[in-house]
């Protein structure tokens, strides 16, 4: 019992930080700014340093701009549809938890995502290719599953904290319940939904970096071949690259809260 | 041969690398608990500074781990160092964000009084501010064990230590004998040593609280 307490305790703290970090991040016109610019930064310089270095035959073949592009396209690809999953399934899932005949149920459910997430995500997806297969579809599953946590908690999280009186007011106005979940409780929660919804996203294209250890391509294909082949500038355009895609990611995901939020907010 | 056969005929070494990862991980976490908490106590009364530690924590975990491991392994070279340094660099992020607000939110009066019964900046923080913080900081760290655990399976790849090698080599030898053993000894192991790992600390976090803020 203490664990499971423990458990929604930390989940409930966890999001507090994420939002008010989230909220110290972009207060001014210039914090906007500082991101993009680190990573337009980033890009400059690896194309910088493919043009001007003094590269082997391995090192041009792997950095070729074909294969940068197919790697790219590849590695968003997988993220995108893990994503795409993880929001199909997280925000129906938390609406469900959050109505009043599944609440003794709640606390269960996070716990047990809680536990899943103890999972290695490199463990995940090795497990899955060996019961399964390699490939594509195998990448987007195990990152869908590794990916879920922080939407589920932020939709149930924010459905909670609406405030029980408008929930009541909108009943009382003659609202039915389907009603009062989509024109009072969703919109007052979507701000926390949305930074769940870009934690996940993150945290997926971080991850999709492992997706080439089972055959899904990838950026993570470049650190690879550099690790194998020796080849440390190989392994470096790949990393700088991987995080730039991240910090990307998580900037227009920030950038889309911020429009998104609900007026009156 | 069946998982359990796998078991108990690779205990010593599963046993061995079970304890390599949790001493590595352990390791790391009080490091970057110590540095967090000392660099948390040195800016918390400047909010520029806070701002700037909470959005630089925010975009240091977007970084992904096998990015930040590469670019470690072609400085330092393959073996234990990228390692280490890649699992105590997130747990210092995770516990500074956490010590920071832990350490900012402590209620003004309380500090006040404190310093009103005359005590000294010093002690203030180390006897009032800090305990008073001390269960974000916690959480904080129960947060990290548990990212770190699965960072160091990653940094198996780069040589570093633990079972994250058991599932490389699973996956090195997909279809052959023992690759799905292997993985999955590998994959559970850590999600086991994740478990007990959290339920220490939480046993450690009653301990270390101050009682008269025990919930």
């Amino acid at each position: 019992m203490s664990t499971t307490t423990g458990a929604s305790e930390t989940v409930d703290q966890e999001t507090a930080l994420e939002l008010r970090t989230a909220q110290a991040h972009g207060t001014s016109w210039l914090g906007w700014l500082v991101q993009p610019t680190v990573i337009v930064a980033m890009l400059v310089g690896v194309v910088i340093y493919v043009q001007t270095a003094n590269l082997g035959t391995v090192e041009a073949r792997a950095l070729s701009l074909d294969s940068v592009r197919r790697l790219t396209v590849q590695h968003i690809q997988v993220s995108f549809m893990a994503a795409a999953l993880v929001v199909v399934i997280a925000v129906p899932v938390g609406i469900l938890l959050t109505r009043s005949f599944a609440k003794p149920g709640t606390p269960f459910v996070i716990a047990f995502a809680n536990a899943g997430q103890a999972i290695p995500s490199i463990g995940l997806l090795v497990l899955l290719a060996l019961w399964w297969k390699t490939g594509f579809w195998t990448a987007v599953l195990a990152l869908t599953i590794y990916g879920i946590l922080p939407s589920l908690r932020n939709t149930i999280v924010g459905l909670q904290q609406v405030d029980q009186r408008l929930v009541e007011a909108g009943r009382g106005m003659g609202m039915s319940a389907v009603r009062v979940l989509g024109r009072v409780e969703l919109p007052l929660a979507v701000p926390v939904i949305l930074t769940g919804v870009r934690v996940s996203l993150v945290l997926i294209v971080g991850t999709a970096a492992l997706a080439t250890f089972v055959g899904a391509g990838g950026l993570g294909g470049l650190v690879v071949t550099g690790i194998n082949l020796g080849r440390g500038n190989v392994l470096i355009v790949g990393a700088v690259l991987i995080a730039a895609l991240a910090l990307l990611i998580d900037w227009l995901g920030r950038v889309v809260e911020e429009i998104a939020r609900p007026k009156g907010l | 041969m069946s998982f359990w056969d796998y078991l108990s005929d690779r205990r010593d070494l599963l046993l061995f690398l079970s304890y390599q990862h949790l001493s590595m991980v352990v390791q790391c976490l009080i490091a970057a608990t110590v540095i967090a908490v000392v660099v948390a106590s040195l800016i918390y009364r400047n909010s520029k500074l806070v701002g700037l530690a909470a959005a630089s924590s925010a975009v240091g975990l977007t970084l992904p781990s096998l990015a930040l491991l590469a670019v470690l392994v072609a400085i330092m070279g393959i073996g234990v160092w990228p390692s280490v340094v890649t699992l105590a660099f997130y747990a210092f992020l995770v516990i500074l964000r956490n010590a920071v607000v832990g350490l900012a939110g402590v209620d003004a009066t309380l500090v006040d009084s404190a310093r009103g019964m005359g005590m000294s900046r010093l002690s203030i923080l180390s006897r009032v501010e800090i305990p008073m913080a001390w269960p974000v900081i916690m959480g904080g760290i129960r947060v990290s064990a548990q990212m770190i655990m699965g960072v160091g399976a990653i940094a198996a790849y780069v040589g570093g230590p633990g079972l994250g090698g058991e599932i490389f080599s699973g996956l090195s030898r997909i279809g052959g004998a023992n690759a799905l053993n292997s993985a999955i000894a590998g994959a559970l192991g850590i999600a086991v040593l994740a478990l007990l790992l959290d339920l220490a600390l939480v046993g450690v976090s009653r301990l270390t609280t101050s009682r008269g803020i025990r919930v």
